[in-house]
């Protein structure tokens, strides 16, 4: 069914502002937390220096969660506009983790926000610091309920197929939210925020620190932000191979595809640096790998042997009938490994600064701080790469093993489909650049004067002297 | 009474909610630039729903997210008919979220006249496409006898019927705002938004009245459709009198009970249905053919009796903490 010009410029809409929205939600899921622990700091010591870093990555974050916000409402109204037989299909399973993402997290994230924001100095102290930490209680659960929905596509259970309508229907609703595949896809998505907003917080603090402007302040954030860093670096190591060990077993062919692993190999399969698919061909015109290393780490034995896409793609025709159920192998291939090299550029980077920095040593060296800055965009493109890599590895299926992409689309007309694509591409770019500008313009100032009142505080004493 | 029909009021009640809490935003999201003369008083009104207009809009998420969840076949149908109002919502949704965050973030005078503007733009847009939907839905639209929509996206919720009930809503959304205003702003604002009240008001209880007795005679003509209209007159008849004579927290509540009037008639007009077929009568789509299956329905059941009291608790927790009127001094201290 469908139009297939239709079906691209859908998966196109979709890509386009799913990656968009996820420009911003990490940065959100890592800097809340760190924010509210500045702020806890601060309740705890009075130090002012914590009040200055409160204020500061406060600023930045409420900037970056407005639009992740803005952008994440498109979702909720897109699934069914543009892909009814989908919304049909999942309606059933889907309503659950999206109602309680609705109920218990996005009111919980929006209500206790604006409460921290205007709140300082009108609730008190304590009450005020714990709507923070339920601001990122919400953040993080809105996280989880969406991934237990995502994680359902890649993995469907705890469903039966309804016999009259043919849609799915749910049947056990601890094993949508709690299958381990949706528990370590979460781990990952947040370890991977905090990544990002670690060294988004190393990078900003290591501008200033270039200029040797509010060193005192931003040395502490800079420390803070590389020991949680480095720390979730390590993290994420452990859990994205948790998370390749659920796939190779959910998801084999995604996998294959991620090693463009065309026959079955091993013992001793051969991990690939470089590869040269040939999807038509099905097999690749080149391929330079280290010796063994795929065994190693798919099975963790040398002997291992790896499945190949071809003997899955005869596995699934005989299951599912006639059909390609390859994913784009090119695309699985270098997205994974991009996902993997910048995801933890970040990371590897802050273990080499923080052996610059030891001891309180401030390094003179212009590149070095250069790098530091620059880095922030690595855990960004580790991030929407990951992204493309689990979606791009799902095709065929929209649902795996359940329904085709190519039958979900809405019955739109295609003129009325480039019409909205373009309008979100043209939209996205222009609010996309003025957030970009106000990041960098509130980044580079630097943390206001101490005497500036916090968020929502009625001004100082001090600072009001002069007015009437 | 069965789990499908007490969802179908259950969103009744939750759509009714958004209205009448985003109401007030973008009426203020309007009034901003209409009324406020200068930055002063543009952020003082923009203070007034700072800290819950956030919180206000996810009323409208729940709202589309319980009928995916409820009525998936009627998600499915309704979404992509209403394609163009609901792109356009979207829009408009992005766009008054960084007009709110962003306006006060450069103290450069086109920068924060930019974004007012932009603000304007989409208060009204919003209530007005909203208003669209929903008559859109009331009228009927174009789908088979399998429930799936098989018509045009582009004009399919456009008729005469449901741009009034659109400009219905834009009105109450300028009165409700106004009223809101003069229960929160002080200094010479506050002479300017209880005036607008008086005259929105008016304008309102005209819209929605003619809406009303249109709903009623051509898609609910019954005693129940009857009642809703003389509850829905009512009800912004209360708003009017209320406001000229200056009890504005009456005026508050009774506008209220006009989202709820408003909201309830169109849901009253459609039931036992959800979603009548332009093609055919026998095509249309009931309650009982659109809902999730019984399994589903109970978990929802159970996460709504949580939640939704929930919610409502901790959200009126903070209007009760942010209850005073603005001064000067407490916009000048603040965020925005």
């Amino acid at each position: 069914m469908g139009d297939s010009l239709l079906v691209d410029l859908s998966r196109l809409q979709f890509a386009f502002t799913t990656l968009f929205h996820f420009l911003f939600v990490p940065l959100t899921l890592g800097l809340a937390p760190w924010v509210a622990i500045l702020d806890t700091m601060y309740y705890r010591t009075g130090d002012e220096r914590y009040a200055r870093l409160v204020r500061f990555f406060g600023s930045l974050l409420l900037i970056n969660f407005a639009i992740g916000v803005a952008s994440g409402i498109i979702q909720e109204f897109q699934f069914g506009m543009n892909w009814s037989v989908f919304s049909r299909f999942v309606g059933d399973i889907f309503g659950a983790p999206l109602a309680m993402e609705g109920l218990f997290a996005f009111f919980i994230e929006s209500t206790f926000l604006g409460l921290w924001l205007f709140g300082r100095g009108r609730l008190p102290r304590r009450l005020h610091l714990s709507t923070i930490w339920l601001f990122v209680l919400g953040t993080w659960l809105s996280a989880y309920f969406i991934l237990s929905a995502n994680s359902f596509m890649q993995n469907p259970v705890g469903f039966a197929i309804d016999p009259v309508t043919g849609d799915a229907n749910l049947t056990d609703l601890g094993a949508v939210l709690f299958q381990p595949l949706t528990i370590v896809a979460w781990l990952h998505t947040i370890v991977g925020g905090v990544l990002a907003a670690t060294v988004f917080v190393f990078g900003v603090a290591a501008y200033h620190l270039k200029r040797r402007q509010h060193v005192e302040v931003m040395r502490k954030a800079f420390r803070m932000a590389m020991i949680t860093g480095i720390a979730a670096g390590a993290l994420q190591f452990v859990v994205g191979d948790v998370l390749g060990v659920i796939m190779v077993d959910k998801q084999p062919m995604k996998m294959a595809a991620a090693e463009a692993v065309w026959e079955t190999t091993g013992p001793c399969a051969p991990l690939g640096l470089v590869a040269v698919p040939d999807q038509e061909a099905r097999d690749n015109s080149l391929f330079i790998g280290v010796p063994c290393l795929l065994s190693i780490v798919a099975t963790n034995s040398l002997d291992g042997e790896v499945t190949g896409m071809n003997e899955l793609q005869e596995q699934y025709e005989e299951q599912f009938g006639p059909g390609d159920y390859t994913p784009n192998v090119w695309i699985a291939f270098y997205s994974f490994r991009a996902m993997m090299g910048f995801g933890l550029l970040g990371a590897i980077w802050m273990v080499f600064a923080w052996w610059k920095t030891r001891r309180g040593r401030l390094p003179t060296s212009k590149l070095f701080w250069s790098i530091s800055i620059w880095i922030i965009a690595a855990p960004w493109l580790g991030n929407l790469f990951g992204w493309i890599f689990t979606e791009n590895g799902r095709q065929p299926w929209v649902v795996y093993g359940l329904l085709k992409t190519e039958d979900a689309v809405s019955d739109l007309s295609v003129g009325l489909v480039a019409v909205s694509l373009a309008g979100f591409v043209i939209l996205y770019a222009i609010i996309g650049v003025i957030e970009f500008v106000l990041m960098r313009r509130y980044a580079i100032r630097g943390p206001m004067d101490p005497d500036e009142p916090m968020p929502g505080e009625p001004p100082r004493v001090e600072s009001s002297a002069g007015a009437p | 009474m069965n789990l499908p029909v007490i969802f179908f009021f259950v969103i009744a009640f939750v759509w009714s909610v958004f209205v009448f809490l985003e109401g007030f935003d973008f009426g203020v999201g309007m009034l901003t630039r209409i009324l406020g003369r200068s930055d002063g008083e543009r952020r003082m009104m923009l203070r007034a729903i700072g800290p819950n207009w956030d919180a206000n809009e996810v009323w409208l998420l729940t709202g589309g997210i319980l009928i995916f969840s409820a009525f998936p076949t009627w998600y499915a149908a309704a979404f992509p008919s209403a394609y163009i109002p609901l792109l356009l919502l979207v829009f408009a949704l992005i766009i008054r979220a960084l007009a709110i965050e962003y306006r006060s973030k450069r103290p450069d005078h086109r920068w924060t006249q930019a974004w007012d503007n932009a603000n304007l733009v989409a208060g009204f847009a919003l209530p007005f496409l909203v208003g669209v939907f929903w008559a859109g839905m009331v009228h009927g639209i174009p789908i088979d006898g399998d429930g799936r929509f098989v018509g045009d996206s582009l004009w399919s919720h456009i008729s005469v019927y449901s741009v009034l009930g659109g400009l219905a809503l834009v009105a109450y959304s300028l009165a409700h705002g106004a009223v809101f205003l003069s229960l929160k702003v002080s200094g010479p604002l506050l002479e300017r938004v209880t005036v607008t009240a008086r005259g929105m008001s008016l304008i309102t209880l005209a819209l929605m009245s003619v809406f009303a007795v249109w709903t009623w005679l051509a898609y609910a003509d019954d005693a129940i459709g009857a009642t809703m209209a003389v509850l829905t007159v009512l009800a912004f008849a209360i708003v009017v009198m209320a406001v000229y004579a200056g009890r504005l927290l009456l005026a508050f509540w009774g506008n209220a009970l006009g989202a709820l009037a408003f909201m309830v008639s169109i849901f009253a007009a459609l039931y036992p249905n959800v979603l009548p077929s332009t093609i055919d009568d026998g095509f249309t789509l009931t309650i009982a053919e659109a809902a999730a299956s019984s399994y589903a329905l109970t978990v929802l059941a159970i996460v709504a009796v949580i939640g939704i009291p929930g919610v409502i608790a901790y959200q009126s927790w903070s209007f009760w903490v942010f209850r005073k009127r603005l001064t000067k001094d407490t916009v000048d201290a603040g965020h925005y």
